[in-house]
């Protein structure tokens, strides 16, 4: 194990930011801290990073106890929402900077940083100040910055949170390229699942200060232990007391199985999708179950606009038995159809 | 739209007219005729006046007084900017306004307070330290004291909004690239602050060199002993003859033109003041 968190808790006053995390984090391996804002997973990062102090717990680093160590002992490169650029030094000395307060050899310096910036894109700019550069610019330098010291772990908080939505995309596709070359133990912290999804080879989901699940993008996808979790990874329906995924409904013009008939209330088409409200017979309280399905389906079942329908789960499907009251249920569909998570803010 | 331009063309010359006069009447022509005076009779009494030992160890003083003083409020004012700006604690807004204490205050009762502490005869501070061997009221320490006291705030005013400005994340970073606190503070957090220090130095220097009301009360004024360049200025000033005219005019005109030439570095700092960020 390369990280290992045992028993980790911090409270900001009263606000518990974490309760007991025990966490393993493998050699080599691409891990997200995936949960919403105030959630505890920035604040899980910097005690990994000692930027912050666990009030109870401990962190071992590769096998060496880290929880007393100060953060410029660690050996552990972190990388911040905000870039964290040093304004007075150009690219290059922003990328050299750990190896000079390391004191190695001007030529070798010059090597690494010469080899960093080629592996980040950056040659051409070695000579600009950060504020000559763009936001994905900076944030590719400050990565360099982090790797240059060769660290143990790389920690991102939140790293491309303050990049528009394609630069982000772009990025995210090349850190995955990166790690494959580079191979360092990373973990990052979003709160975007498509980000963690996409990239992550382990995802750990906080909320609350609480790890609700760890495993694999596809085992949180098909199989989420909680609620939370399947609602947090993509968008959901409510159906006979479940949670499932919209793409997961069948729906057919007739009655088949024990399918629950209803009525198509709206008919909403995005692109290549299809979205239906479907309002379920003698449940008129109830919130409309969600059907999604492709345009070429809908258009061979020929579906309309208050047509009687009947839905069921298709075999297989992941569904999570609703348990508590307020589960995120309709009326996050909208924000979960258009790529960002329900965010409920408990800070 | 033409006549809404017309008006506007006429409110800005009536203000830079008026913000021109009132510089003129209240800066510009008091310093010209302080010039004009100096070399009224030409430059050789000038020279002369520079040439007498009062003159020259009054400046001898005032200098090494305003360089401890900055010396000083530069180290204690970069320390208490960090304190103020990083750290929160009890007391901490009273700390932020007790620093505006000094400009706050008439340099007058600056000086009678620090005679109170630290004379001999009055405080028992004062008295231990005399009898340690120190003498700081009506000798130089004292001076040293009253001018740090009153230019304190200099500094600091214009180091801690900077310090707010750049935040702490730049340090962390640094921290988490393996720099200790001092390489971190040597590295990253002094060269953030450089010109906004600097700034506050120069100031601090020509407000040093000018200070009169708090030194008039420690120094007690002694040729060739506690006289600063201005209480010079004063005792020649209310003295007759042509002679100690010349040399309160010519201590004045050095004390006027360190202080432009102060101010003129300054603002020719603070373009790249504004773009290096």
């Amino acid at each position: 194990m390369s990280i290992k968190i045992t028993g980790v808790g911090k409270k900001f006053g009263d606000f518990t930011a974490l309760a007991d995390i025990d966490l393993d984090i493998a050699t080599g391996e691409l891990t997200a801290l995936l949960g919403p804002s105030g959630g505890g997973k920035s604040t899980l990062l910097r005690i990994i990073a000692g930027l912050e102090v666990a009030d109870v717990g401990s962190v071992e680093i590769e096998g060496v106890d880290a929880t007393s160590l100060p953060a410029q002992k660690r050996n552990v490169g972190f990388v911040f929402q905000h870039y964290a650029a040093f304004r007075h030094l150009n690219v290059a000395g922003n990328v050299g900077f750990g190896l000079k307060i390391r004191k190695r050899p001007r030529r070798e310096i010059k090597a690494r940083v010469a080899e960093l910036l080629e592996l980040v894109h950056l040659s051409q700019f070695a000579d600009r100040l950060p504020a000559q550069l763009s936001g994905g610019q900076r944030q590719r330098m400050a990565l360099a910055r982090a790797l240059a010291i060769e660290p143990t772990v790389l920690l991102l908080d939140e790293p491309f949170g303050a990049l528009d939505a394609n630069v982000r995309k772009e990025l995210r596709a090349w850190l995955r390229r990166l790690h494959d070359e580079v191979h360092v133990t990373t973990v990052f912290v979003t709160h975007d699942q498509e980000e963690a999804l996409e990239v992550a080879d382990q995802i750990v989901v906080i909320n609350q200060g609480r790890i609700e699940q760890i495993g694999p993008p596809h085992e949180l996808y098909d199989h989420p232990a909680s609620e939370f979790v399947m609602s947090f990874l993509g968008p959901v329906t409510t159906l006979d007391g479940h949670l499932v995924r919209p793409h997961d409904l069948e729906i057919e013009t007739h009655p088949f199985s024990d399918a629950s008939a209803g009525r198509i209330e709206r008919f909403n088409r995005v692109g290549f999708e299809v979205r239906l409200d479907v309002r379920l017979i003698g449940d008129d309280t109830a919130p409309p179950v969600l059907v999604t399905l492709t345009r070429a389906d809908a258009t061979a079942k020929g579906l309309e606009t208050g047509m009687p329908v009947w839905i069921t789960p298709v075999a297989g499907a992941s569904q999570v038995r609703i348990t508590t009251a307020a589960t995120p249920g309709a009326e996050n569909l909208d924000l979960s159809a258009a790529n960002s998570a329900p965010q409920p803010t408990f800070t | 739209m033409r006549e809404a331009a017309a008006s506007q063309t006429a409110t800005r010359w009536v203000l830079r007219v008026l913000v021109v006069g009132y510089l003129f009447l209240l800066v510009i022509w008091p310093v010209v005729l302080v010039a004009r005076e100096t070399f009224a009779d030409g430059l050789a009494p000038v020279i002369d006046a520079l040439r007498q030992p009062e003159v020259i160890f009054a400046f001898q003083l005032t200098l090494s007084a305003a360089f401890w003083a900055v010396v000083i409020n530069t180290i204690f004012g970069v320390g208490i900017s960090l304190l103020l700006v990083r750290y929160t604690f009890p007391g901490r807004r009273t700390l932020n306004a007790l620093v505006d204490l000094p400009l706050a205050v008439s340099p007058i009762v600056v000086g009678l307070s620090l005679v109170l502490v630290y004379s001999g005869r009055t405080g028992w501070l004062g008295g231990s330290l005399e009898q340690a061997g120190l003498q700081i009221i009506y000798a130089p320490p004292g001076i040293i004291l009253a001018t740090a006291f009153v230019s304190m705030p200099l500094v600091i005013r214009e180091v801690m909004p900077v310090l707010q400005e750049i935040g702490t994340e730049q340090e962390q970073a640094a921290r988490s690239l393996g720099a200790s606190a001092l390489q971190t503070f040597a590295r990253i957090t002094l060269p953030a602050i450089r010109w906004a220090l600097l700034y506050g130095v120069v100031l601090s220097l020509a407000r040093s060199l000018g200070e009169f009301g708090a030194v008039k009360i420690v120094s007690g004024g002694v040729a060739m002993r506690t006289q600063t360049a201005t209480l010079l200025v004063e005792e020649r000033y209310q003295q007759f003859g042509v002679e100690n005219s010349i040399i309160a005019y010519t201590a004045a005109f050095i004390l006027a033109l360190i202080a432009v030439v102060a101010l003129v570095v300054v603002s020719s700092f603070q373009p790249q003041k504004g773009t290096r960020r």
